[in-house]
C-alpha cells in the first residue's frame, strides 16, 4: 500500500490500535478508582452528594471499559499475527506474563464489573463497595502485568538468550526489571491525571450552566485536588524515570533531548527548549538551548556528559524528530497542567473556586490534556526504543511476521474503519452522558429493575434518544 | 524431550479453556445466528437479554485460550496466527460489532434495526471465521525455521468453509438450547422444533468431517482404524449416537436442562475426536506439543498460578450465572 512495506505498515497498525486502546484502559484505571473513593465518601458520610457523583461516573465508566474490553481483545491477538517473529522468540517470557494478566485481572473485572454497575439493588452496600474496589484493583493489577511485559521489552532483565530465544533464568528480575517500578509510577500517575482532567471538565461544563449544582462543584473540587496532588509527584517521578532511562538507553535520552554529538568535555551539556532535528546533518535547526540545564537535570551535576547520537551508528538511532518531539509535548502538557492545579489553589484560597466562569472554560478545554500528554508519553518512550523490539537485543525488522503487505493493508484498513465507526458511538453516548444533570435524581441501577442494563455500555442510559427527542 | 509431562498437562490446560470458550462463547454467538429466524423486537430482547450479563466473561475464555498458547507454546501461537491472518482479524473485526451491539442496542430506538443486524451479522461472521480457522488447523500448514512459511490465502480451502458452516450449524444449537432453557411459552416452542433438526444437522456434519479427515491423512486413518485401536476408539462414535438418542428423547419429554448438557457433552465428544486424531501433534502435519513448548521454567511458573486462580476464576463464573438464574421473561429482562 502506497510502496510501504509489511513492517511499516504492521508498525503503523500496532501503533494505532495500541494508541486507540490505551486510551480506554488509562480511563478505566484512574476512573475506577475515583469511583471507589466517591463511594467511599457516600458510604462514610452518607452524603446524597457522593452518591449522585457515583452515578453519574458510573455510566460513563461503562461505556469506557466495553471500549477498552473490544480493543484489547485485538492487542492480545496482535503479538501472534503481526509481529509472530517476537511472539516466538519472547513467548516463554511475554506470554506468560500476559496470562497472569488474564487469569489476574480481566477475569477479576469482568467477575465484580456486573455488580458494581447494576448490583446496587441486588446486594448490600457493603457488598457493591466490594465489587467496585475489586474493579478499580483488577485495573491496578492488569496495568501491572502488561507493564511489566513492556518494560521487560525496553530493559531485559533475568533472561538468557538460547538459540536466538529468550528463555527465563530469573523470574523475579524479569517482573521487577530496570525500568518496570518507573513505569508504573508514571503510568499510573498518568491515569488519575488524565481522570482528573476529564472529571474536572464534565464538572466545569455543568458549573457554567449552573454554578450552584452541589454535585458539579463537589466533583470539580475533588478533581482539581487530584490535579494538584498528583502533578507535582508525576514530574519527580518523570525526572527519576529519565535518569534511570539515561542508565539503561541512552540512545533514547540522546534522542529525547536532542543531543547529536558530545560536548567538549569541560563545559556540560544545554538543554534543548526547541529546535527541528535534522538527521541529515545530525544537528538541530533553529536550536534554543539553556546551556549546562540539560546536565544539571539529567546527572545533577554542572559539567555532566550525556552520550550524543555520534556514540551509535545511525541504523541504531529512533526516529529523533518523534522522539524530541512527542517528549516535549508531553513535558509541557506536564507543567501546564501543574499551573492549572495551581490557579486551582490560588482560588479555592480566595473562596472563588466556583465562581470564575473563565477558568472553568479553561478546565472545558484542558480536558482531554491528560490523554494527550499519556499518548505523547507512550509515543516517546515506545518511538524511542526503535529500532529495538527488545532493547538492544532483537530488532524490530526481525520481529515482524511474515505477511504479505497486502494482508497488512487489508486488515489495517478493517482496523481504521471499524474503530472510526466504535469510536463515533461511543463519543456520542459518551456526550450525551456528560450532559445529563449530576445532581438529579437518578434511578438507581439495579438488576431486575426496569430497562435498567446490566453489562459494560448498558449502564449508558436507556433512553437517551427518546430524552433527545423529547427535548 | 518426547517423554515430559508438563506439555501434556498444558495441552490440558488449553483444550480446557478453548472448550469452555467454545460452550460459553457458543451459545452467545448462537443467539445471534439465530437471530434472523426470530424477527419480532420483544422476542430479540429476550434472547438478548438471556446473555447481556455473561457474555463479556464469556469472551475472555477466548483471550485465556489465546494468552495461554503463546505463554505455554509460543511456537504454536506465533505460526497458527500469521497463517489463519485474515480469517481471524475478521474475527476479531466481527466480535468488535457483536460486542458494541450487545450493549448499544437496548439505548436505541430508531437505529436499533442497525444494532441488530451488527450483532446478528457480528456473530454469524465470527463464527464462520472460526470454523475457517479450525479447518485450516486440521488440514495443517507450512512451517521452517520456527516461522510460518505459506502463503496468504494458504487458510482457504473447500474443507475449512465447511467446518465454517458445521461450527454455525454447532453455536446455533448450544443457543437453541440455551434458549430453552432460558425462556418459556410460546417463544421456547419455537426454540424446542429446531433443536431437532440441528442436532441432526450438527450429526451430519460431524460424521462427514470424520470421514473426510482420515481420508486426506494417512496418519489419522492409521490411528482409528488400525486392529487393536479400532475397538477401544469406537466408543466415541457410539457415545455420540447415544447421545443424539437421548437428546431426541429429552425434547420429546421437556427436560429443558439436560438437552443442553447433552448437547455440551456432544461437543465435548468432537474435540476428545479431534484430540484422537492429532495428540501430540499440535500444529499438523508435524510439530508436536514437545516441539512447541516453551521453557521448562516458563510452564512450571505459569502453572502454578493457573492451579491457585484457575479455580478462583470458575468459582467467580459460576456465581454470576447463579446471580442471574432462571427464566427471562418479557419487557422484564435484565435491563
Ligand atoms: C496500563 C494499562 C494497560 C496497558 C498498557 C494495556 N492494557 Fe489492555 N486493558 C487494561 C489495561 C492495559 C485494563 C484497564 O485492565 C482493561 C481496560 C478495560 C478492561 O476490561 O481492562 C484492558 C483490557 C484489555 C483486554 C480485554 C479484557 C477483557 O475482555 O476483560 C485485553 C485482551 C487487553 N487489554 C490486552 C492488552 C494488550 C495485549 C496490551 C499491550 C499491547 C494492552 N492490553 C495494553
Ligand atoms: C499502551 C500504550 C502504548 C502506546 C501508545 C504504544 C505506542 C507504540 C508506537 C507508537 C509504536 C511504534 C513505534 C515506531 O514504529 O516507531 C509501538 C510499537 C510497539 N510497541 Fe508499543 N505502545 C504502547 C504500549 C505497548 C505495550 C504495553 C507493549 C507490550 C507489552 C508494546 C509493544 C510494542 C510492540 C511489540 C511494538 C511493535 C514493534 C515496534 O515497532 O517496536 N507497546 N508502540
Ligand atoms: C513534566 C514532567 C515529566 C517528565 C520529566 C516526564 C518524563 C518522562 C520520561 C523520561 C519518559 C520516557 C521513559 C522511557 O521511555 O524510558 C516518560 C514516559 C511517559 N510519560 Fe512522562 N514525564 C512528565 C510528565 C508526564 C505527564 C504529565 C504525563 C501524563 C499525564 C506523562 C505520561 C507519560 C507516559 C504514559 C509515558 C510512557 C510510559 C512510561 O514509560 O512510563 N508524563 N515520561
Amino acid at each position: 500500500m502506497l510502496g510501504f512495506d509489511a513492517l511499516d505498515l504492521a508498525r503503523f497498525q500496532f501503533a494505532f490500535t495500541v494508541s486507540f486502546h490505551i486510551i480506554f484502559p488509562a480511563f478505566s484505571i484512574g476512573l475506577a478508582s475515583f469511583l471507589m473513593a466517591t463511594e467511599a465518601l457516600w458510604l462514610k458520610t452518607g452524603n446524597e452528594i457522593y452518591h449522585n457523583i457515583y452515578r453519574f461516573w458510573v455510566r460513563i465508566f461503562a461505556v469506557v471499559f466495553g471500549l477498552g474490553v473490544v480493543s484489547g481483545v485485538v492487542m492480545a491477538y496482535e503479538f501472534g499475527t503481526n509481529w509472530s517473529g517476537f511472539a516466538e522468540r519472547a513467548g516463554d517470557i511475554t506470554g506468560v506474563l500476559l496470562t497472569y494478566e488474564v487469569l489476574t485481572a480481566f477475569f477479576l473485572e469482568a467477575g465484580f464489573l456486573g455488580i458494581m454497575l447494576f448490583g446496587e439493588k441486588k446486594v448490600g452496600r457493603r457488598l457493591h463497595f466490594i465489587a467496585t474496589c475489586m474493579v478499580a484493583v483488577g485495573t491496578l493489577i492488569s496495568a501491572t502485568w502488561i507493564l511489566m511485559s513492556n518494560s521487560f521489552m525496553q530493559t531485559p532483565s533475568g533472561y538468557e538468550v538460547v538459540g536466538g530465544r529468550f528463555e527465563p533464568a530469573n523470574w523475579l528480575h524479569i517482573m521487577f526489571n530496570p525500568s518496570f517500578p518507573y513505569r508504573l509510577v508514571h503510568m499510573v500517575l498518568a491515569a488519575f491525571i488524565s481522570v482528573g482532567f476529564a472529571v474536572a471538565g464534565g464538572g466545569a461544563y455543568h458549573l457554567l450552566r449552573n454554578r450552584e449544582d452541589p454535585a458539579a462543584r463537589r466533583m470539580f473540587s475533588m478533581a482539581m485536588w487530584i490535579i494538584v496532588v498528583a502533578l507535582p509527584i508525576q514530574i519527580i517521578a518523570g525526572d527519576a524515570h529519565g535518569l534511570n532511562t539515561l542508565e539503561h538507553q541512552p540512545a533514547k535520552v540522546a534522542a529525547m533531548e536532542g543531543h547529536w554529538e558530545n560536548g567538549p568535555s569541560e563545559e556540560g551539556m544545554p538543554l534543548v527548549l526547541f529546535g527541528l532535528p535534522d538527521k541529515e546533518n545530525e544537528r538541530n535547526r533553529f536550536e534554543v538551548a539553556i546551556p549546562h540545564a540539560s546536565s544539571v537535570i539529567l546527572t545533577h551535576t554542572w559539567d555532566g556528559q550525556i552520550q550524543g547520537l555520534s556514540d551509535w551508528p545511525q541504523e541504531e538511532w529512533p526516529d529523533v524528530a518523534l522522539v524530541f518531539w512527542s517528549f516535549r509535548i508531553m513535558v509541557g502538557l506536564g507543567f501546564l497542567m501543574l499551573a492549572i492545579g495551581l490557579v486551582s489553589l490560588f482560588l479555592r484560597w480566595k473562596k472563588t473556586l466556583y465562581n470564575q466562569a473563565w477558568f472553568h472554560r479553561i478546565a472545558l478545554i484542558a480536558s482531554p490534556a491528560g490523554f494527550i500528554a499519556l499518548l505523547a508519553g507512550w509515543v516517546t518512550t515506545e518511538g524511542g526504543r526503535q529500532p529495538w523490539v527488545v532493547y538492544g537485543l532483537m530488532r524490530t525488522d526481525d520481529a515482524v511476521s511474515p505477511l504479505h503487505a497486502s494482508s497488512v493493508s487489508a486488515s489495517l484498513i478493517g482496523f481504521i474503519v471499524v474503530y472510526a465507526i466504535i469510536f463515533g458511538i461511543g463519543t456520542y453516548y459518551f456526550l450525551k452522558l456528560i450532559k445529563h444533570e449530576p445532581t438529579e435524581n437518578m434511578p438507581a441501577g439495579g438488576a431486575g429493575e426496569d430497562r435498567q442494563p446490566k453489562r459494560p455500555f448498558s449502564a449508558a442510559d436507556d433512553s437517551l434518544e427518546e430524552q433527545h427527542k423529547g427535548a | 524431550m518426547g517423554n515430559d509431562i508438563l506439555p501434556v498437562v498444558w495441552f490440558a490446560l488449553i483444550g480446557l479453556a478453548i472448550m469452555m470458550y467454545i460452550i460459553l462463547d457458543g451459545f452467545s454467538l448462537g443467539i445471534g445466528i439465530l437471530f434472523p429466524f426470530v424477527k419480532e423486537g420483544k422476542y430479540r430482547d429476550i434472547m438478548m437479554n438471556t446473555a447481556a450479563p455473561v457474555w463479556d466473561g464469556n469472551q475472555t475464555w477466548m483471550i485465556l485460550g489465546g494468552a495461554g498458547l503463546y505463554g505455554a507454546f509460543p511456537l504454536a501461537y506465533a505460526t497458527i496466527l500469521p497463517a489463519m491472518y485474515l480469517p481471524l482479524i475478521l474475527m476479531l473485526l466481527a466480535l468488535i460489532f457483536r460486542g458494541i451491539a450487545f450493549e448499544f442496542r437496548f439505548k436505541s430506538n430508531r437505529s436499533r434495526k442497525w444494532f441488530d443486524f451488527a450483532f446478528s451479522g457480528g456473530a454469524i461472521v465470527a463464527t464462520f471465521a472460526q470454523g475457517v480457522v479450525l479447518g485450516g488447523i486440521i488440514g495443517g500448514f507450512q512451517v521452517e525455521n520456527r516461522q510460518y512459511a505459506g502463503n496468504t490465502f494458504d487458510w482457504f480451502s473447500i474443507f475449512g468453509l465447511f467446518t465454517g458452516i458445521a461450527l454455525l450449524v454447532g453455536y446455533a444449537l448450544l443457543g437453541a438450547a440455551w434458549l430453552v432453557v432460558k425462556t418459556e411459552g410460546n417463544l421456547q416452542k419455537r426454540f424446542y422444533r429446531i433443536v431437532r433438526p440441528l442436532t441432526l444437522l450438527l450429526i451430519l456434519a460431524m460424521l462427514i468431517i470424520s470421514i473426510w479427515t482420515p481420508l486426506s491423512n494417512d496418519r489419522i486413518a492409521d490411528r482409528w482404524f488400525n486392529f487393536p485401536n479400532i475397538i477401544g476408539l469406537s466408543i466415541v462414535p457410539i457415545l455420540v449416537v447415544v447421545l443424539t438418542l437421548s437428546i431426541i428423547r429429552s425434547i420429546a419429554k421437556r427436560h429443558e436442562k439436560l438437552i443442553f448438557i447433552q448437547v455440551v457433552g456432544l461437543f465435548l465428544l468432537g474435540l476428545i475426536g479431534l484430540v484422537i486424531s492429532f495428540f501430540p501433534v499440535l500444529i499438523p502435519p508435524d510439530i508436536t506439543i514437545w516441539d512447541a513448548s516453551s521453557h521448562r521454567s516458563s510452564q512450571i511458573f505459569l502453572l502454578v498460578g493457573y492451579s491457585i486462580l484457575l479455580p478462583i476464576v470458575l468459582a467467580y463464573t459460576a456465581y454470576s450465572y447463579w446471580i442471574f438464574r432462571g427464566k427471562v421473561r418479557e419487557g422484564e429482562g435484565y435491563h
